[in-house]
């Protein structure tokens, strides 16, 4: 376990006036795996989006450090090339833009100087869309446009292995999967927890029956009420949420 | 006007250099009957041109400018203040070395002739108002293909030149067609026989390094039963206070069965007015396709034409238009459907952005005596910010009623999305507007050779460059 990746203290934030997170703390070390798991509006989603700096969340009082820097500091696309990843539950669609263009451009945007040159990223891109059982023919379509929802989420899943973050947020990676799929998503996020730190965000048990959480965090209105191992996540699966609430 | 100011005044531009003006012969600004003689004369015109010209001139003087479009930036245009003639070298030269020094600067830095040798099979350099240099692959002149400058092209075919010039776009079409007739100067002149398909593009690149100076170049192309032809042109203009205007006529012919490709890169400075007549005709199964990007100018009025006037000809006009700010871009596509089972496409995407104003204004008829023709009209713009400005103006008129015809527009803004998603890949903002716009423009672009498909990407992320917060 190494030092403190990601550190979440008393956090606020908003959304046009309306307050989504309700003092949050949470800290992540490299190589330990959290899931957040929850209801819809629980804040778990938005959670995610302000780690990454969506600009319509607003940080009312609180703090995020990254690597014991403040995000604040930090564009969206610094925090990237800082090593920070993050899996949309809903991929934005870029018509014209060829996911081949998109991932050579990305991986050098983020990885720069120490990426790897054309020939090792060709090499890296085949392999990785081997284990992930793409066809290269997706790299010759346009980002997102006309997928799946399993395609969008292989996708989202290529670009983690493929940007080699050290803290990956993942924002339902699971939903709309079937098995199949989910397996394979699951295997991509087990090879990269050695050397990165995880946050899951999830309300189903499914995906961490494949991808086993160092702790569970279950969310409710804006805060975490209760932590515990990988076991929490069973009792939830079988009890719901309303044992948990006051 | 310092470098700096300059600078300022227009943005970033790519090819905003200019080189000393080294004039032999400059004629004095403003336009008369006796310049249009002058110009006639000094190039030697049999006196069937003159005749054109002087009565084209006196067409230009009667009609009033066109009322729609952008008037307020048309009625600004000060015709007495434009140098209408300017002869930098004293002919055409077919060897590179030959071709003046700082001229030969110029076009080197625009990354001529090295494309002529990795992949075209002609080019036409212009140089204020004539060609400077000209070229043709060997192998195609062998095959009986005529590629010149449209000056040459009157002196060694003058009865080709009679027999077309004109007859597809008639002076008295608009003002500016009229203008152009009277002082017309350069251009390219193509015949390709037929049957014979030329491979690979021809080119020609047009250049205005003078103040004030008028640029008209006149291309005339005719592609014989059953040939085909790639014909491309880039266009660029250096950075001055004042304005400048570039006012082309290009004809088409494509007879039974021939095929055209026109491809159009225009990158103008933001002081040019570009105010062009493009159409062509197509007989019986005949193709003649458009491709036409415009980035840059003060105002640019371009709508290029097809007249589909044979059984089972088709048309194409893929456009583009980038109008940033204090720029207007009134483009668009016109396609008239003259006989039976006749096709065409259009496709036309704008972006404004900074205040800029983008327009589509296209005609589609059809005629009742045309039945079974096919078209779909595509229209999409996107808007970089509030301040920007879209219209479309598409006019259809059908006559026949077993026309099969679709037509989508659409306005789209940059999503907040789309961007977060981007930056999180390590974009910054500038980078993530980029790919967006490149994308956007990408079924135009892919339609481009290479080096315009990147030449236009590099040029767009340039323009995204700086630009925001």
């Amino acid at each position: 376990m190494g030092g403190e990746l990601l550190s979440v203290n008393d956090l606020h934030v908003s959304v046009e006036g309306k307050e989504i997170i309700k003092g949050l703390s949470l800290t992540i070390k490299t190589g330990e795996i959290h899931a957040i798991m929850g209801r819809n509006g629980s804040g778990k989603s938005t959670l995610a989006n302000v780690i990454m700096g969506h600009p319509a969340f607003e940080v009312t009082s609180g703090s995020v450090e990254f690597n014991g820097t403040p995000v604040e500091e930090l564009e969206v696309f610094e925090r990237a090339r800082a090593g920070m990843f993050m899996s949309f539950q809903y991929p934005s669609t870029i018509p014209g833009v060829q996911v081949g263009t998109f991932l050579r451009k990305s991986v050098s945007a983020v990885r720069g100087e120490d990426g790897p040159n054309a020939r090792e990223f060709r090499k890296e891109l085949k392999s990785h869309m081997k284990s992930l059982n793409m066809d290269k023919s997706f790299l010759s379509r346009y980002v997102n446009d006309g997928f799946s929802g399993g395609e969008k989420k292989r996708l989202e899943i290529l670009q983690m292995l493929l940007l080699n973050p050290t803290l990956a947020l993942l924002d339902e990676t699971d939903s709309g999967l079937d098995i199949d799929a989910l397996r394979v998503v699951a295997d991509g996020i087990n090879s990269i927890t050695s050397t990165a730190g995880c946050l899951l965000i999830t309300h189903y048990q499914r995906l961490l029956d494949h991808v086993k959480p160092d702790f569970v965090h279950v969310m409710i209105d804006g805060k975490i009420v209760k932590t515990g191992g990988a076991d929490l996540a069973g009792h939830l699966e079988a009890r719901g949420y309303d044992w948990l609430e006051a | 006007m310092s470098d700096k100011s300059a600078r300022e005044a227009v943005g970033d531009y790519r090819y905003g250099f200019h080189d000393p003006e080294n004039a032999t012969i400059r004629f004095d600004k403003g336009l008369s009957e006796q310049v249009v003689r002058d110009i006639s004369e000094l190039k030697n015109e049999p006196e069937w041109m003159t005749d054109i010209r002087v009565k084209a001139y006196r067409r230009f003087i009667e009609m009033p400018m066109p009322s729609w479009g952008n008037s307020d930036m048309l009625n600004q245009i000060d015709f007495e203040a434009v140098t209408y003639f300017l002869r930098s070298s004293k002919g055409t030269e077919k060897d590179w070395d030959e071709v003046p020094e700082d001229i030969k600067n110029t076009f080197d830095r625009l990354g001529i002739p090295e494309a002529e040798q990795k992949w075209l099979g002609g080019v036409t350099a212009q140089y204020e108002s004539e060609a400077v240099y000209h070229s043709i692959r060997e192998d195609l002149e062998e095959q009986g293909v005529i590629f010149l400058d449209m000056d040459s092209g009157l002196k060694e075919y003058p009865e080709i030149v009679k027999e077309y010039f004109a007859t597809v776009i008639p002076a008295s079409d608009n003002k500016f067609s009229a203008l152009n007739t009277a002082v017309w100067s350069g251009g390219s002149f193509i015949y390709v026989p037929k049957g014979v398909h030329v491979e690979m593009p021809v080119q020609a690149y047009f250049r205005i390094n003078a103040k004030n100076m008028g640029q008209f170049e006149r291309t005339l192309i005719i592609a014989d039963e059953g040939s085909s032809l790639q014909y491309v042109e880039g266009c660029t203009a250096p950075t001055y206070s004042t304005e400048s205007l570039h006012s082309a006529v290009v004809e088409l012919i494509a007879m039974k069965g021939a095929k055209i490709r026109y491809s159009t890169v225009q990158n103008w400075s933001a002081n040019v007015y570009n105010l062009v007549t493009k159409r062509g005709v197509a007989y019986d199964n005949a193709t003649i396709e458009w491709v036409d990007g415009n980035i840059g100018s003060k105002l640019t009025m371009k709508y290029p034409a097809v007249l589909l006037k044979g059984e089972g000809a088709h048309a194409e006009v893929i456009s583009v238009a980038y109008a940033g700010k204090g720029q207007h871009q009134d483009a668009g596509a016109k396609v008239h459907h003259l006989a039976p089972n006749t096709t065409s496409n259009i496709l036309s995407k704008s972006i404004s952005k900074n205040g800029g104003r983008s327009t589509y204004r296209g005609i589609l008829q059809v005629t009742p005596k045309s039945h079974g023709c096919r078209s779909k009209v595509i229209c999409d713009a996107l808007m970089l910010d509030p301040e920007s400005q879209s219209d479309t103006y598409p006019t259809m008129e059908v006559g026949n009623a077993s026309a099969d015809l679709e037509h989508e527009a659409s306005v789209s803004k940059v999503s907040n999305d789309q961007l977060f998603y981007l930056m999180s890949r390590g974009h910054s903002e500038e980078e993530a507007m980029g790919m967006i716009v490149n994308g956007f423009f990408e079924p135009f672009t892919r339609e481009l050779p290479m080096e315009y498909a990147v030449e236009l990407n590099r040029l767009l992320e340039l323009e995204m460059e700086g630009a925001i917060g």
